[in-house]
């Protein structure tokens, strides 16, 4: 049955898909970056459709926004060039794109002819914030705790690893 | 509401809105180079028409007849589509911005002798119909508009350009944090992200005459850690090291010429329009003011106050523009996380406790 | 209405997309933006299952992967600079040395 639900799944899976295969083609990274900026946007869209308002602003605020800004910095810092080709890469690509594509074929095979027909509404499960606010701070607390202790790790090793490199003080002389 | 009825009430709105906005644009500019023209005691724009007030008009059309070079060494793609980038998203998050109560199109009984009946709908003054997270969509699509400028740096391979966007995005996105932070203190006393609800927590009085608006409830504090946000966000003086002329030759867009870089000034102001939307919404009350009058007119002045607050943020934005110098870059970055991000901490937790209690 | 194998095999082909990326790219930075499709893909199937199961849970999950792909970006990224900035080169077949 076409409806509009299923309409409007098609066209963000097509442009999330078309993204992440733009990704795979292309040479220069910052053309990678740009197409896994689409994937993430239609991807926020997914999310849309799926009811999960809150999580679909912080895909575009975090991941989007932030953390591909991230990426886009660190490319245009180090002034990254097109990649070449290498012995090593062309072997990865005669054998690495079909076996890919026989094993996503299979697995998609499996999954369509043996999942049941449930079907998922539009806006099945609504992710109101509060709701997801009082299940972070109750039930996954825990979580939530061990995570923010991850991110002060992760500064502080950035911070770390980012600095220029102190010189090693030579040895005195007896 | 019947469909029809829904798409047409939302595209009226959207030409509507679009063309207050983007006229609103251009007079923006005019009201800024006279309001700091007079601050430095001289006349702005008096030529092109009574007080100037065509100049705008006039940069317009100088802008769309100035050649439209483009260096041959850029990477043209990212350099046609930065100031898109720029201009699309600032443009785009007006779309959740309510102005004024919702617009009840019933049966018409003030002076007409016969009705007109088009049954009673409200028609919300909104582009979009009331977005539950509308706030998080505005600091979505802020977070987006970063990538104009880092990408119009990098396109024009050209030192000073890079250096410029580098710059102007690293600050975009330090003050971010704090931006949103300050947010967070009006979401724990309304209760909802939805923009209309923030609004309507603000109705009333308090103490008789004290209106009952977020800076007044006690987001002071959060109403000035926004404003010093909101002038980094959109990379204005005294954040505006990136674009300044005396520093990086022009910043992000020295190789721009014509219609390119009139993007680039378009989308700064459209931005300031919707920071200072967004500033009325949530601290200055909205559309929350004195009603009186006939239907027609109690109609009509909420969206009336609106517009003025928001006339009263923009003036705010082009006083300190008159008034301040410029901060350096280490400054600036010092001041945004080791001030303003302690400060956005502690108004949230004193906020907290405030409503917990 | 959509069926929910939909919505897995769209999050299979991102996840597969992901990890040919991996396998057949030099460039380090190109690596680590497939490992965050990667990412992105399992995202995906935990929002669709927790609207299959209506538990939300499925929906905090997901901002424990997103806080963790944050923090091994960000970690990664620094890691690129100073790899970048010893070896001047950011292929990873060239980086085969233990040292310089």
């Amino acid at each position: 049955m076409i409806n509009i639900h299923l309409i409007l799944f098609l066209a963000f899976g097509a442009v999330a898909v078309a993204g992440a295969v733009n990704l795979l083609a292309q040479t220069h990274p910052i053309n990678g970056a740009l197409s896994l900026i689409a994937v993430m946007a239609a991807l926020a869209g997914e999310y849309l459709l799926l009811g999960a308002e809150f999580v679909a602003a912080v895909q575009v605020i975090v991941y989007a926004g932030a953390i591909m800004v991230l990426f886009v910095f660190v490319i245009m810092l180090l002034n990254a060039g097109v990649e070449e080709r290498t012995k090593g890469s062309r072997v990865a690509i005669i054998f690495g794109i079909p076996g890919m594509l026989l094993g996503s074929l299979l697995i998609a095979w499996a999954v369509l002819r043996y999942s049941g027909t449930e079907s998922v509404a539009v806006g099945a499960l609504p992710g109101a914030p509060a709701t997801i606010g009082e299940l972070l701070f109750h039930e996954f607390l825990l979580p939530f705790e061990i995570t923010s202790i991850l991110i002060l790790i992760a500064i502080m090793g950035a911070v770390v690893l980012a600095s220029k490199p102190h010189p090693i003080p030579q040895g005195k002389e007896r | 509401m019947p469909i029809w009825l829904y798409i047409l009430a939302s595209v009226i709105k959207s030409i509507i809105v679009l063309f207050v906005l983007l006229t609103a644009v251009a007079y923006t500019v005019w009201l800024e180079r006279k309001v700091v023209g007079h601050m430095q005691n001289r006349w702005g724009p008096t030529r092109v028409g009574p007080f100037g007030l065509l100049q705008p008009a006039a940069d317009g059309i100088k802008f769309l007849f100035k050649e439209d070079l483009t260096p041959p060494h850029v990477y043209k793609p990212l350099y046609i589509a930065a100031p898109l980038i720029a201009v699309i998203f600032a443009l785009t998050s007006i779309a959740v911005v309510p102005f004024g109560n919702p617009v009840v199109i019933g049966p018409l009984s003030v002076g007409f002798s016969h009705p007109v009946v088009i049954g009673p709908y409200a028609i919300p003054l909104q582009i979009t119909t009331d977005v539950n997270t509308g706030l998080l969509l505005i600091l979505g699509v802020t977070s987006i508009g970063v990538y104009g400028v880092a990408l119009a740096g990098w396109s024009s391979n050209n030192k000073y350009s890079l250096l410029g966007g580098l710059r102007a995005s690293a600050q975009m996105i330090s003050y971010e944090i704090s931006l949103g932070l300050s947010l967070v203190g009006v979401l724990i006393m309304a209760g909802s992200f939805s923009l209309n609800d923030i609004v309507k927590a603000q109705q009333g009085h308090f103490w008789g005459f004290i209106p009952r608006w977020n800076i007044f409830h006690g987001q002071v504090i959060g109403f000035f850690i926004y404003l010093i946000a909101a002038y980094a966000e959109t990379n204005r003086i005294p954040f505006d090291l990136p674009e300044a002329e005396t520093e990086l030759v022009a910043g992000y867009h020295t190789e721009y010429s014509a219609m390119k870089f009139a993007m680039f000034f378009m989308a700064e102001y459209a931005n300031m329009i919707t920071v200072a939307c967004v500033a009325t919404l949530l601290f200055l009350g909205g559309w929350n003011g004195p009603i009186f009058g006939p239907y027609i007119l109690q109609a009509i002045l909420p969206v009336f106050w609106f517009v003025a607050k928001v006339f009263v943020f923009l003036f705010l934005y082009i006083w300190v523009r008159g008034t301040l110098p410029r901060f350096r870059y280490d400054q600036l970055m010092a001041f945004g996380w080791k001030f303003l991000l302690p400060l956005a901490l502690f108004n949230l937790l004193a906020t907290a406790f405030a409503v917990a209690w | 209405m959509v069926p929910l194998s939909y919505y897995l095999v769209l999050s299979g082909i991102l996840f597969a997309c992901g990890v040919t990326g991996f396998l057949i790219k030099r460039n380090i930075i190109t690596i680590f933006m497939s490992i965050e499709l990667m990412l992105n893909g399992v995202n995906l199937s935990f929002v669709a299952f927790a609207a299959q199961w209506h538990s939300l849970a499925g929906q905090v999950f997901v901002f424990f992967v997103m806080v963790v792909a944050a923090a091994e970006a960000a970690v990664g990224l620094a890691i690129i600079i100073s790899v970048y900035r010893s070896r001047e080169t950011l292929n990873v077949d060239q980086v085969n040395l233990l040292k310089l």
